[in-house]
């Protein structure tokens, strides 16, 4: 059977599993359509929260930027778990006792105004989207190069499949959605990594492997990496830090604390039974989700180490990697490498004209120099980070139903998160803004049908923003972090650890963490993106005000907010004696009913 | 409820939690990040101790703290009678 054929009929069975399921969890009601009924397993819940964490950046990307950032990609894997131990102890089993929906149910009630749930509608709106962008325009990609149809197509068959389960299951076929996609993606994420694994150690663990000898020689392949990537010119893998030791740092707690106040994550601890269970289901959540962030890191070292000593043979026999002979020659680079030159992710321009390919690091200029000396006229290759993970199983020579897994994996991938993101923005239009703002006299048979219609016309927004990316795209998912980060997180957790923060307090601190936040980014990205209207100086070797990329900023809009909500709670009137007490009452489990909507 | 005893569990859930954050913090923001280079001369096999805190120790320690925490939390909620029925 062709590569092609197994692709489509591996792919088609994982669909044909997500809407049977589908049809199977229909929603019956507002409660199972925003909270699956509130009887969701921790096991369950857990695995569901970990596909709809994981997208398609996490699947295709992550380990391609740590293998080319080195250690500095390391603030992506503990960022992106740290995250789950706040969740876990700050917020999930209080807002469960609290026994609410949504979000920004959680600030009606708790900062007593419809004004702080509407700021807290407008933030949760502008994180999501910024968020879903990535996840269209991922869909479409992988899409595109799997299926062998254009992007629009791609796009068009990703919106309609998430339409089907989002809008008719809700929460509920959501979560039952996930949780088989969490199972297709991980297996599709694992096994490459075991074989590749096995290939360049001997140890079948990519965790174990990493840190074993490489095979047929004395050296640890993390010490071999080093070795190969210095002899090219790039910087050496186990001591590249991003930036600097600062910026590693607020990176690194912007993306814990964004995790813990992204809203599709927050939503899914409304959904276990007990308030133990919210507890429990995070740590499901991040075993599950770790079971794939410890992989990635293997999976980048060894994809790199792979990819240099392939084309450049020197680097395994010990010889001079100047020497013609030992740079292979074009016409016989390896098949993947030709089905990737395809897709334009892997580029080659023979600049010196001998025929041969040269891969290093021509902006190191003492290395360049050298480099001149022997007839190289520049690096000849442009790797797009991404086939890292995508053409791993090919690189590896493993079997077609491997390949076709991982079409199946990175399409579950960027399917799970998109439908979460959905759900928390729908619901935050229907629920929040018409059914507890502008229409309360919504029915419940009402509220699910503007739930679904707020959905529909959502997958069309986001499906439309995928086919047609706003050129910011790709850096938009860690700036989305830092937005929930400056806004959300910090008033969650203050209505629940101070019983004395009032409405003015945590209305002022979420505008503050999130205005300042989007003027940096806008400083250096340019208003709203649009290229030329950056208003801070560029960046000039690396140095950007407070020595801290946009990317990362969110940490310091998280301590604003907190600043200023004190300053303001100290300066305006103490909060009603009702609402304190309410606190203390979500501070125990004891008496946690189920999960009720607005009042 | 009794007042004094909801207050006496909040401190006993402030503290875990406070515990629970100090381990948080030095396996991934001290031992992953700022003492990352000195950690890098004690050897694990093939890993500096640093890179293997950055790249997976802190991933690890983070899921058993959950869980620890979840654990000791449900024992606590016993305690002081604030459990689900």
């Amino acid at each position: 059977m062709g590569l092609q054929t197994t692709i489509y009929i591996i792919v088609g069975l994982t669909f044909a599993l997500y809407i049977g399921i589908a049809i199977w969890s229909r929603a019956g009601s507002t409660k199972e359509f925003y909270v699956a009924g509130g009887g969701v397993h921790p096991v369950l819940n857990g695995m569901a929260t970990a596909a709809d964490w994981m997208s398609a950046a996490s699947f295709i990307s992550m380990a391609g930027l740590i293998a080319f950032m080195g250690y500095g990609g390391s603030l992506f894997l503990m960022g992106w778990t740290g995250g789950y131990v706040l969740l876990a102890t700050l917020l999930a089993p209080y807002l469960r006792k609290f026994g609410k929906y949504t979000v920004p149910d959680f600030f009606k009630t708790r900062y007593y105004s419809n004004g702080a749930a509407v700021v807290a509608v407008l933030c949760l709106l502008i994180a999501s989207i910024t968020y879903i962008i990535g996840q269209m325009t991922g869909v479409g990609v992988a899409f595109s190069r799997f299926l062998q149809v254009d992007k629009t197509t791609g796009v068009i068959v990703g919106m309609a499949i998430v339409f089907t389960y989002a809008v008719f299951g809700g929460m509920k076929g959501i979560t039952y959605t996930q949780v088989a996609q969490y199972c297709v993606l991980i297996i599709a994420y694992v096994i490459p990594a075991i074989f590749i694994s096995m290939h360049l150690t001997g140890n079948p663990i990519p965790q174990l492997g990493l840190g074993s000898h490489f095979t047929g020689s004395d050296m640890y392949l993390l010490d071999k990496l080093d070795q190969v990537v210095t002899e090219l010119g790039f910087a050496k893998y186990s001591t590249s830090v991003r930036i600097s030791k600062l910026n590693m740092f607020v990176y690194t707690l912007s993306l814990m604390i964004g995790t813990a106040g992204l809203p599709h994550v927050i939503m899914r601890f409304f959904t276990v039974p007990k308030v133990r269970d919210a507890r429990a289901s995070a740590g499901w959540a991040l075993l599950f989700i770790a079971i794939l962030y410890t992989t990635a890191p293997a999976v980048g070292a060894m994809a790199r180490l792979n990819l240099h000593t392939t084309l450049n043979k020197a680097l395994l026999t010990g010889g001079d990697v100047f020497a013609p002979e030992n740079n292979i020659k074009y016409e016989d680079r390896p098949g993947w490498f030709k089905r990737w030159e395809v897709t334009g992710l892997l580029k080659f321009t023979d600049k010196n004209g001998d025929g041969r390919i040269q891969y290093y690091n021509d902006k190191n200029k003492a290395f360049q120099a050298k480099a001149e000396a022997a007839g190289w006229k520049g690096n000849e290759l442009v790797v797009n980070r991404d086939i890292m993970v995508l053409a791993n199983p090919e690189i590896a020579k493993l079997p077609n139903w491997v390949i076709g897994l991982v079409a199946a994996g990175g399409l579950a991938a960027a399917l799970s998160t998109a439908a979460g993101l959905l759900l928390a923005i729908s619901s935050a239009i229907s629920h929040d803004l018409l059914k507890n703002f502008l229409m309360p006299d919504l029915s419940e048979k009402g509220e699910l049908m503007a739930g679904r219609i707020a959905m529909a016309c959502s997958i069309i927004v986001a499906g439309y923003l995928g086919l047609n990316p706003p050129d910011f795209a790709a850096g938009t998912v860690a700036i989305a972090f830092g937005l929930a980060a400056s806004s959300l997180f910090p008033a969650i957790m203050m209505g629940i650890f101070s019983k004395t923060m009032n409405r003015q307090g945590a209305i002022a601190g979420m505008l503050a963490g999130i205005i300042f936040t989007m003027f940096y980014v806008f400083g250096y990205k340019g208003l709203f993106f649009i290229k030329g209207t950056a208003y801070f100086p560029k960046p000039v070797n690396g140095y950007w005000f407070l020595g801290i990329e946009p990317n990362a900023i969110g940490a310091i809009g998280a301590l604003l907010n907190f600043i200023v909500a004190f300053i303001v709670k100290n300066m305006t009137a103490p909060v009603p004696e009702d609402i304190a007490e309410m606190v203390e009452n979500v501070r125990y489990p004891k008496g946690a009913g189920e999960a009720a909507a607005g009042h | 409820m009794d007042k004094e005893k909801l207050e006496a569990y909040w401190k006993k859930n402030l503290s875990v939690i406070r515990n629970i954050l100090i381990i948080w913090f030095v396996v991934s923001y001290l031992f992953g990040i700022l003492f990352y280079d000195a950690l890098n001369a004690i050897k694990i096999g093939g890993y500096g101790l640093g890179f293997w805190f950055a790249n997976q120790g802190s991933e690890v320690i983070f899921v058993i703290l959950i869980f620890v925490y979840t654990s000791i939390m449900n024992k606590v909620d016993r305690e002081f009678d604030v459990h689900e029925d």
